[in-house]
């Protein structure tokens, strides 16, 4: 079996398992809303304020949510061995790699696609003039969370604490993504929005960094 | 164990000459005076802080390569010698900025990179002991180290691209850069001096690594004879 073929499969499975439920989208969503909302006592939410400071309030939202809800990746395999059974399968692990990563990616931009509206309506951030710059942003921005949390939620699901250990190694290798997301945003928040290249080849950049790093490493992530 | 004792020996005078070489044979600084001194040890420690880490990186590509353990202790033995080599620079840069810049920190590229690096390396230690299996840990903490080391320069980037304070490079920093022909010496003495007491350190904390190892595979193979080692216990206390 090719493996984008395999992939379609299993990313098929993925996303058949999380619609049955939606529990883990529910509860992202919820969670990001709370650190939104938090975010308003933390400083005065006034239009100006918001300018200044919501780029990095809403990535920091999609960070901190997008840290907790891929823990579950690859957790929720381990309840029946189903990860051993997916490994015996003939196909490469990078195909059962990938299609975490597309399914991840999948649900945090559903996230995204509700908490956005939500945080400019609530901080008045008019967003509407710049949408389709902004989705570039979030997807590019959405590709690095999720590949590396994928990867990093293979790792911490065989660790002990792994619900603090995935944010804890997360966060700081996020870190250029974090400053590059929030440059790109808040470019388009100025009064001739203009979005700032720079930052956009960091988080492609960043992007294709890690995703080649998982494509090659993949083998020893999936293994016995 | 002579070797090492020796080894030990020199190092020790070495960073007690350096560290007299840096308070009294250096020339003072013309506008920083005494402060800028500690810059002696402040750069050294970060030449072999960046040693260590690049060890770490080369001892993991070869453990995923060969799965052999010693190089996974040697991975483990440089992010150790690593971090503390990180926090001595991280101690020391606050300490000269307090009274050259007027404030402890501040965000600039090389601080926050190396602040962020610091936290990397923290994370690879805190991995490693929340791994049980001693086959996962040493694989899952390796690729941890690769994604970890490849994250370095993005960071630096992205942070050089956003706001830097940090003084530009003295040496090899381009027109007027340059030391005194005697504050260079000095620095390379220290910079010796600090990267012989990391090396041994790291040899050290390997060598432990590897008795380490050996113990946990002697305990596995006296568990699998079925003589449980609780009744060896047993028959030398009788």
């Amino acid at each position: 079996m090719t493996t984008t073929r395999a992939a379609a499969i299993l990313l098929a499975k993925e996303l058949r398992l999380e619609f049955r439920t939606r529990e883990l989208l529910s509860a992202t969503v919820v969670f990001a809303l709370v650190i939104v909302v938090l975010f308003s006592f933390a400083f005065e939410p006034t239009a100006a304020e918001s300018r200044r400071y919501g780029p990095g309030l809403l990535w920091i939202a999609f960070l901190f949510a997008g840290s907790l809800m891929l823990t579950p990746s690859f957790a929720r395999e381990q309840g029946n061995d189903t990860l051993d059974a997916l490994r015996m399968a003939p196909i490469s692990p990078f195909a059962i790699l990938f299609s975490k990563m597309v399914a991840n990616f999948i649900f945090m931009s559903l996230v995204e696609v509700v908490l956005v509206p939500v945080f400019s309506v609530l901080y008045n951030v008019p967003f509407s003039g710049v949408a389709g710059r902004l989705i570039l942003v979030l997807v590019l921005g959405t590709i690095g969370l999720t590949v590396t949390g994928t990867v990093f939620s293979a790792i911490s699901s065989h660790a002990r604490m792994r619900e603090l250990l995935l944010p804890l190694l997360l966060l700081p290798i996020l870190t250029p993504l974090l400053i590059g997301a929030v440059e790109a945003t808040a470019s388009l928040l100025v009064d001739q929005p203009a979005l700032d290249l720079t930052w956009v080849a960091v988080l492609a950049g960043f992007d294709i960094v890690f995703l080649t790093a998982s494509w090659l490493l993949c083998d020893y992530l999936i293994e016995e | 164990m002579k070797g090492r004792i020796a080894s030990t020996i020199c190092i020790a005078a070495l960073i007690f000459f350096a560290g007299y070489a840096a308070l009294f044979i250096a020339p003072d600084e013309k506008t920083m005076h005494a402060i800028q001194r500690i810059f002696y040890f402040h750069l050294p420690s970060w030449i072999a802080m960046f040693v260590a880490f690049s060890v770490v990186f080369v001892a993991n590509i070869s453990y995923l390569a060969s799965h052999k353990t010693k190089w996974d202790a040697l991975g483990v033995a440089g992010a150790e010698a690593g971090v503390v080599c990180c926090t001595i620079g991280l101690a020391t840069g606050p300490l000269w900025a307090r009274p050259v810049w007027g404030i402890w920190w501040t965000w600039d590229a090389r601080l926050t990179t190396t602040f962020i690096l610091w936290l990397l390396y923290i994370s690879y230690l805190l991995l490693r002991g929340l791994l049980d299996d001693p086959q996962k840990k040493a694989t899952l903490s390796a690729v941890f180290g690769i994604f970890a080391f490849l994250d370095v320069p993005l960071v630096y980037v992205s942070n050089r691209l956003w706001r830097t304070q940090h003084p530009q490079p003295v040496i090899l920093g381009g027109n007027g850069s340059g030391l005194d022909p005697t504050m260079s010496k000095v620095l390379l003495l220290c910079v010796v001096a600090v990267m012989g007491a990391m090396i041994i350190v790291l040899v050290d904390r390997y060598r432990l690594e590897r008795l380490r190892h050996e113990f946990e595979e002697l305990r596995l193979e006296v568990e699998t004879r079925s003589v449980g080692p609780a009744s060896i216990l047993g028959k030398e206390s009788t």
